[in-house]
């Protein structure tokens, strides 16, 4: 990728950005249809699940396109703590058991015990879609953004990879990738350091009317997706018919993911791998909720400085009266 | 604040340029810790800095500083409608400072609306207030070295 095509490619990243907008109003299908412009989220069912891996394989193949072609050699970097993230070569393209630039949902698999039998089970794991994302919200550039149907992205054109967005996430979720993006336009040996890539649950395919791939290619259909307040009261019912536990709905504040599972989160977040790019499932306080409140101090202080002043300026009117009278 | 005049009636002409110049420094250094460059540069390495390296802690005070600048601007400008503009008149530069500070609050509000749940902006001008409001903090920078090079104050007496 030549420079001239970079900044080519980001301004028509930043049209891709607004018609992204645009693309959110589309109409949906019925199964993917929000209701007067309500979040979309899905449920993942993880008694379902036969970890066959249909899901990952659709989502590759459908956002293949999307994936990081970095320029090699990456640019030398200074801090040398700033360390390289490359995923590029073939054995890095192919790694499917944790997520990666070019694996942005992964199977997870936990043995536990249910109604008294040792059972494994699998479940896809990927972005949570955070109803207030962390990572849109802290991303100084706007390059994470959060669109009106419930979908936080990642602007390829626009990040710069410097990482916060994993930082602040609860997940870890997205990943980096060296050597491609905006950054080598700029100072890339001081500043940024490639792209960050996740899950963008197909926002494209969901413009143009059609399912996120993983939905749509799962042969056990392990996930469903429609209007946030439909797929929460599924789960409640599952809930209480079915006396399974739900993850997802208040975590982090509510996220567009929720799981139902056979056991208690404790025991499945115990069961499972952990590490960078495989996910927890942590009970996680919302991220944003002091930052919410301080919102709302900031509406009374002016108030406060228009009463501290006033009552300064009255007092100092008054002794300017009295000095008068006394002077008189 | 500082005055071309001579700050003798008014307490507020002694205390106003160093809680001004304190909040921006703590809003300056807060906002700039909102980049991921702390850690890389090792400054969040020097003792009592790690917290530069929290990106939530460096957001937290950063919206602290918002609220208590708030009050002080309002304050400011009640202080000088009320009180000294009988007696001092603001020079240009205070106009353009006041220009791109209200620039720099407008875009910032629009930051925190951002950050509440249930509200969603467009991705074009999500990203026009992020980086439109680093922009004007950096222009404030600029000229506030100008305008110290130049002994520009804010206030002038009539």
């Amino acid at each position: 990728m030549s420079k001239q095509i970079s900044r080519r490619s980001f301004l028509k990243g930043s049209l891709v950005a607004a018609c992204a907008t645009c693309a959110s109003q589309v109409p949906l299908p019925a199964s993917a249809k929000s209701k007067s412009g309500q979040e979309l989220a899905t449920l993942i069912d993880i008694r379902k699940c036969i970890g066959c891996e249909a899901c990952v394989e659709a989502c590759r193949e459908v956002n293949d396109f999307k994936y990081p072609e970095p320029e090699k050699p990456f640019p030398k970097m200074y801090p040398n703590r700033v360390k390289v993230a490359d995923w590029s070569d073939e054995e890095g393209r192919e790694v499917r058991d944790r997520l990666t630039p070019y694996n942005w949902l992964t199977i997870q698999w936990a043995t536990v015990e249910v109604d008294g039998e040792e059972t494994e089970v699998s479940f896809p794991r990927r972005c949570m879609h955070c109803q207030n994302p962390p990572c849109a919200d802290l991303c100084p550039w706007g390059a994470a953004r959060k669109l009106e149907n419930g979908i936080t992205v990642i602007h390829s054109d626009i990040c710069l990879g410097g990482k916060k967005c994993q930082v602040v996430c609860p997940w870890d979720i997205p990943q980096r990738q060296t050597g491609v993006g905006i950054y080598l336009d700029i100072l890339p040996s001081l500043a940024g350091n490639g792209v960050m890539y996740k899950c963008d649950r197909c926002y494209n395919r969901i413009a143009e009317g059609e399912m996120p791939a993983c939905i749509e290619e799962c042969p056990e259909d392990v996930q469903i997706i429609g209007p946030r307040d439909e797929i929460v009261r599924e789960a409640h019912r599952l809930v209480e018919e079915e006396g399974v536990y739900i993850y997802g709905e208040t975590e982090n504040g509510g996220t567009n993911t929720l799981y139902v599972s056979p056991v208690p989160y404790e025991t499945l977040n115990e069961a499972i791998s952990k590490g960078p790019g495989q996910p927890s499932f942590d009970q996680v306080e919302d991220q944003m909720a002091h930052a919410d409140n301080l919102a709302k101090a900031m509406l009374i202080a002016p108030l406060a400085g228009l009463a501290a002043a006033v009552g300064r300026v009255y007092k100092a009117s008054k002794k300017l009266g009295d000095n008068t009278g006394e002077a008189s | 604040m500082t005055s071309e005049a001579t700050p003798n009636a008014f307490s507020e002409l002694t205390y106003f340029k160093p809680v001004y110049l304190f909040l921006l420094f703590v809003l300056g250094l807060t906002g700039f810790g909102q980049m991921p460059i702390f850690k890389r540069y090792y400054i969040a390495d020097i003792p009592g800095l790690g917290w530069l390296a929290d990106f939530y802690a460096t957001h937290y005070i950063h919206y602290i500083g918002a609220i208590v600048i708030f009050g002080f601007f309002v304050y400011a400008a009640v202080i000088y409608w009320g009180l000294m503009r009988r007696r001092f008149q603001l020079t240009g530069a205070a106009y353009i400072r006041i220009a791109i500070l209200a620039l720099i609050t407008i875009t910032g509000i629009f930051r925190v609306l951002k950050n509440l749940p249930d509200v969603v902006f467009s991705p074009l001008f999500t990203m026009v207030i992020d980086i439109s409001h680093l922009a004007f903090m950096m222009f404030l920078m600029i000229f506030g070295i100008l305008f110290m090079v130049l002994k520009k104050g804010w206030l002038v007496e009539k």
